[in-house]
């Protein structure tokens, strides 16, 4: 079967964009991204696009197609909460490597932040839960995440201290990238004094919401400089609500990590770069740990050690992930892979790590509940 | 006329009951309502009334409500309890609820509905 590389990204700064609608935000990400890959828009001949809840429309992706002036022979959107991003890039390398698309475009963006009032952001995203067991409750995101940080810490022994290393690592990072959303420096006191939301979870252990959009385009042939190939992708859904979750030692993740790896036919250990999804500080702890990127309840620990800074063993969203550089919906899940690639590639700039070869890239949507894991590798 | 699959359990609530559903092929109780069992795939599942007893599974605190309805209601406390039939469900809990707390339902009226908040067992 064909490999399938990613030819260029683009992104807007996440943040405020008064007045700009989704399909503005998508607009540039996508200019961005096909000028980064020197493709025109004739040689998009697919395009992914995510939802947006400040823009729910039947068809989402070809109103997008019309309006940036695409007529791709497929399209479509998809909707797996915060994995949309890593379904769409493997959904995009499935289609290249079948040989049904040469370019697809990958695209999400809306003004989650502008765009609505923020109890109406948070009362759409409280339904992530279920409509007659949960939601009823006057149950949140925050407070299904708080519920599941609570057990977790309970089996694990991770406190408030040990999340709040995340939050700092994320925010260290994002200080270094022009477009993140915040970019404050903040310290471990900061984080524990910040307000509570949701016991344990303080407002710093919880991504803002932002306006912003972020694009991928997906090829058959390595294009430019950086070969970079999607070598390996997996999933898992083992539950969708917060109560219905059967094992804490594997919400799904494990088994889409080690699907990816087993495709990829790489281990753990041969891993390089990390981009993780973080929607709340305990999310990127059970993450990592449940993925086998540190012992269960060690996370933190590997925070302090440095392991996960940009001059660590294992660099991890060095854009600041969700926790910094921002949650704009499905555009925020693809900003870890949007990283992950510009890293690989050596297009990151100041932010630029020492050279890395292969990235675990790895999303999650709903409250732990749908998993999509990904394998960059570039080839030299 | 069919009904939702949740119909049991929410007209259970009105009237200050927990019913849950056990599958009648191998006994497992379900969390949520179902189609189907989550263990043996069975489709005969039954509807059967929970004592009202369990142990919290997992607790929160929540300081900043999601709506104007419940702000009112801020800080309140919100568990997961492990029934002792099985199944796990969330609820309202008494502030000094705590993992591992035997706990036992009680009801209270919000926003036009019925809703479970436990509190610890004497």
């Amino acid at each position: 079967m064909r490999q399938a590389y990613i030819a260029g990204a683009g992104n807007t700064a996440f943040g405020r964009h008064e007045g700009s609608g989704a399909l503005d935000l998508m607009a540039q990400a996508a200019q961005r991204a096909l000028d980064d890959a020197q493709l025109g828009r004739a040689d998009i001949d697919g395009v992914l696009c995510g939802y947006a809840t400040t823009l729910p429309h039947l068809m989402l992706s070809t109103l997008f197609c019309e309006r940036f002036s695409l007529e791709p022979a497929y399209a479509h959107s998809v909707q797996l909460g915060g994995a949309t991003g890593c379904a769409m890039l493997m959904l995009a390398r499935e289609l290249v490597r079948a040989g049904r698309c040469g370019n697809v475009l990958v695209v999400a963006g809306e003004n989650r932040l502008s765009g609505q009032a923020r109890d109406s952001a948070i009362q759409t995203l409280a339904q992530v839960g279920d409509a007659d067991f949960e939601v009823p409750n006057g149950a949140s995101v925050p407070a299904y995440y708080a519920l599941l940080a609570s057990r977790y810490m309970h089996e694990t022994g991770l406190d408030e201290e040990d999340l709040a290393q995340f939050a700092v690592l994320m925010r260290t990072a994002a200080v270094r990238h022009p477009d993140a959303h915040l970019r404050t420096p903040v310290g471990v006191k900061d984080v524990l004094a910040s307000k509570m939301i949701c016991a344990p979870l303080k407002l710093l252990d919880c991504c803002p919401i932002s306006d912003g959009a972020m694009a991928l385009v997906v090829s058959a042939g390595p294009l430019g400089k950086a070969r970079v190939a999607i070598t390996g992708a997996g999933q898992a859904h083992r539950h969708q609500h917060l109560t219905a979750i059967a094992d804490t030692r594997n919400y799904g993740a494990r088994d889409a990590a080690r699907r990816a790896l087993d495709e990829a036919r790489v281990r753990a250990s041969d891993i390089d770069y990390l981009a993780i999804y973080d929607s709340f500080t305990i999310t990127l702890a059970i993450l990592i740990e449940e993925t086998g990127f540190a012992e269960r309840g060690g996370s933190a620990e590997r925070v302090r050690a440095g392991d996960f800074a940009p001059g660590g063993r294992l660099p991890l969203n060095t854009h600041g992930g969700l926790l910094s550089f921002g949650h704009s919906g499905v555009a925020g899940g693809m900003g870890h892979a949007v990283e992950a690639y510009r890293q690989l590639a050596g297009q990151a700039g100041d932010r630029q790590v020492v050279s890395r070869t292969r990235a675990f890239v790895h999303g999650d949507g709903g409250v732990l509940s749908s998993h999509v894991s990904l394998v960059l590798s570039r080839e030299d | 006329m069919t009904r939702p699959a949740s119909a049991p359990f929410l007209e259970g609530l009105q009237n200050s009951v927990i019913r849950y559903q056990a599958c009648t092929a191998c006994g497992a109780a379900q969390t949520l309502a179902r189609y189907a069992c989550r263990s043996c795939g069975s489709t005969e599942l039954q509807w059967r009334t929970a004592r009202g007893a369990g142990r919290v599974y997992s607790v929160t605190t929540v300081a900043r409500a999601p709506s104007d309805e419940f702000r009112p209601l801020a800080p309140y406390a919100l568990a997961i309890v492990e029934l002792d039939e099985g199944p796990r469900l969330m609820g309202h809990a008494t502030a000094d609820a705590r993992i591992g707390d035997r706990v036992i339902a009680g009801f209270f009226d919000f926003g036009g509905r019925r809703l479970v908040r436990f509190t610890k067992e004497a």
